[in-house]
């Protein structure tokens, strides 16, 4: 499904991710931790098409073609969900009118029938039913005035309505209490399917005790510096980053 | 002398003896001593700190005739003006002139009377005199000086102590096609008793395209206690001039509502000076323009408080596209004795186009004690983290940036009341945004 190779990636002027390379595929679930800086947001607007950043080597290939040729709006039409760490405020969007409009725009974007805001009301209700949302997310605006732990909420639920086929969740269980965090899991777990993909970016091993991944990769200074299965995850929350660092000056002492 | 004060005054002469009220000493001075002052001092300059940003070289150039006298035969198709839930009193006037065949002025409810200026000038003129036998000593009030000296008709509405008008005052003017560029001056004086309550909608439109000038003078005098629920509706012909000057006055307790949109018009000047005289006066005032092309819109705003206690909201939004100039001027001041008052300012505004241009100014003066006070502007692009949040769950960049536009301005409208209207204020605005934009 997704293919990214030697990618290397600027932001003003800085070389922020350096020779990243990873392969998902469908069905799969990917946790990417790593320390702050290390360049996993860098990785996560990258795919969703974010401006700014320079691609100066490297390719991201997504079921075959460039991804990094789409308009982030073809992105998402293509099945592209990026879950932010900072979700953004939009005072005077309605939540609903602004997903519905999402919505039937990717479906329009493929050749799919758009939903009439009954047929959508009735879907978001299902969604909402199924993450045990308030209604009342419904009529605010977008973000507006939301807590930490309500942004993060409202990006699954955006996710759960737009069923996207490859969803990138950067840090979404920051700064969140067990029970928001279960939330999102399960929207996470009921999105589950062999036809979708999830790249699940976090800081803490405790996520992945709900989400389990079928593979973890430790992203730092760039790079994907070792992957393995979930194992790997229990490995870094009891050593921490330390043996990374360690590892690093190895690497640099073995270069020339 | 310029081509446009010629044309004026030439014309001043001829129809003189034609126009309301003439023959009245007061007003006969009045208006020749306006006419002179105007004749030495011409219009304004933008040398001149209160026009700084609206230069008025080109219409001075321009000469205009003085009435039309097919004013009252133009077709005009009620749907064009007509609101939802304004199906009260109404009054129209098409290029200055008042067409009693679209008003409606029967069956009026019980303590609001409206009539035309040019009925009262024939009756009782003399309860006008204290608004009519005005000098305007600044120079730069050419626009009031040429409307003292020309006004033929306007709206007189008074509403008598107590009452309680809640269906909304219709008030429309129309700018329509005519032979000749027409200059058209509209005098219009409200007098809200004490404890009353009004609501009027200022609806000017354009109906076919002409290139006329208006100029409306309103005076509104809240008495204490009353209450006055005002909304503007600015969808003015794109080649139209208009220079309005809203006076306000408030007494003890009373209240302004002022909703205002500007949307129409090459280029409008609007000053709104709201003077809070009575404790506990309060102006609630809301306000945004939509402009693009080479449209030019210029609202000066102030706010005089001059008793304990008074209050004001004032809230301002813009947006300009291809290469059009808005200015926002929002001046507060709390006078000395204004202890206790209450000020809020916020200006934000929107840039949709690298050529186009807003002037804002916030000025906020404080001479009393225990002031709440606060005032901001700012003028930006639409912000990209939201465009591509917003892209990112699959919007077209165009439609984003729609949607971004019309919460923008949403704010602004929000308090307009009944919903009916305000839907139907809301579609005025969208009608009026870039629907396609290029990346
Ligand atoms: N828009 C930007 N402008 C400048 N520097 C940036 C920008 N975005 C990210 N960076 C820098 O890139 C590095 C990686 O950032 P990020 O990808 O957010 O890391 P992570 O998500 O792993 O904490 C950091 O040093 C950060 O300061
Ligand atoms: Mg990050």
């Amino acid at each position: 499904m997704l293919k990214i190779e030697n990618l290397h990636v600027r932001v003003a002027g800085k070389e922020i991710l350096k020779g990243l390379s990873l392969s998902v595929n469908a069905g799969e679930v990917h946790a990417i931790m790593g320390p702050n800086g290390a360049g996993k947001s860098t990785l996560g607007n990258i795919l969703a098409g974010r401006e700014g950043y320079e691609v100066t080597q490297g390719s991201v290939e997504y079921f075959g073609k460039d991804l990094l040729d789409l308009e982030p709006e073809d992105r998402a039409a293509a099945g592209v969900f990026l879950a932010f760490q900072y979700p953004v405020e939009i005072p005077g969007v309605n939540n609903t009118y602004f997903l519905r409009a999402a919505f039937n725009a990717q479906r329009k974007k493929r050749g799919e029938e758009e939903l009439d805001s009954m047929q959508f009301l009735k879907r978001v209700r299902e969604k909402l039913k199924v993450l045990h949302l308030k209604d009342e997310l419904l009529h605010r605006a977008v973000n507006e005035g939301f807590s930490g732990g309500e942004k993060k909420r409202n990006e699954i639920f955006q996710m759960a309505v737009l069923e996207p086929k490859l969803a990138v969740l950067d840090e979404t269980d920051s700064g969140l209490d067990i029970d928001a965090l279960k939330m999102v899991a399960d929207g996470v777990n009921q999105l589950r399917s062999p036809e979708r993909a999830f790249i699940v970016i976090t800081h803490y091993q405790r996520l992945l005790d709900y989400i389990v991944p079928d593979f973890v990769h430790v992203l730092a200074d760039g790079k994907i510096v070792q992957s393995g299965d979930k194992t790997l995850a229990l490995k870094l929350e009891e050593q921490g980053y330390a043996w990374l660092q360690q590892r690093k000056l190895a690497d640099s002492a073995v270069a020339p | 002398m310029s081509v446009f004060l010629q044309s004026l005054l030439d014309a001043f002469a001829d129809g003189d003896a034609l126009r309301p009220g003439h023959g009245l000493p007061w007003l006969d001075v009045a208006r020749r001593e306006n006419r002179q002052a105007l004749a030495s001092s011409g219009l304004p300059t933008t040398h001149d700190e209160s026009w700084k940003y609206t230069s008025l070289r080109t219409l001075d150039q321009r000469a205009f005739a003085s009435s039309d006298a097919l004013a009252t035969q133009h077709t005009i198709d009620p749907a064009e003006f007509a609101l939802p839930e304004a199906d009260g009193a109404r009054l129209v006037f098409v290029n200055g002139v008042l067409r009693a065949d679209l008003s409606r002025l029967a069956d009026l409810p019980s303590g609001l009377d409206v009539q035309p200026l040019s009925a009262v000038l024939q009756g009782d003129a003399e309860s006008l005199r204290v608004f009519l036998a005005r000098n305007f000593k600044h120079p730069a009030e050419s626009f009031a000086r040429l409307n003292a000296a020309f006004a033929a008709d306007g709206a007189i509405v008074r509403v008598a102590p107590g009452a309680q008008i809640t269906t909304p005052l219709h008030l429309v003017f129309i700018g329509g096609i005519a032979s000749t560029d027409i200059a058209w001056h509209t005098r219009n004086i409200f007098d809200v008793g004490e404890g009353a309550q009004l609501s009027v909608i200022e609806h000017h439109l354009g109906v076919g395209t002409h290139a006329n000038l208006g100029n409306v003078f309103a005076e509104y005098r809240l008495r204490e206690n009353a209450a006055l629920n005002l909304l503007r509706i600015q969808n003015e012909g794109e080649r139209a001039s208009l220079i309005q000057r809203s006076e306000f006055s408030l007494a003890k307790h009373a209240r302004l509502h002022l909703n205002n949109l500007d949307l129409g018009t090459a280029l409008m000047r609007h000053d709104l000076r709201i003077e809070l005289l009575g404790d506990r006066a309060h102006a609630a005032v809301r306000g945004v323009f939509v402009l693009d092309q080479r449209q030019h819109v210029d609202n000066q705003l102030s706010v005089e408080h001059r008793a304990l206690n008074t209050s004001c909201d004032l809230f301002w939004r813009g947006v300009a596209d291809g290469r059009a100039r808005g200015v926002f001027n929002g001046a507060i001041t709390i006078h000395a004795g204004a202890d206790g008052a209450d000020a809020r300012l916020s200006n934000k505004n929107l840039l949709l186009s690298a050529q186009a241009e807003i002037d804002s100014k916030p000025v906020l003066e404080i001479y009393a004690d225990e002031v709440q006070a606060s005032h901001g502007a700012t003028v930006g692009q639409l912000d990209e983290s939201a465009l591509f949040y917003l892209r990112s769950r699959g919007l077209p960049l165009a439609q984003a940036r729609v949607l971004l536009i019309q919460a923008f301005c949403a704010q602004a409208l929000a308090h307009i009341e009944p919903a009916g209207l305000r839907e139907h204020v809301t579609q005025l605005l969208q009608a009026r945004l870039p629907q396609e934009m290029p990346a």
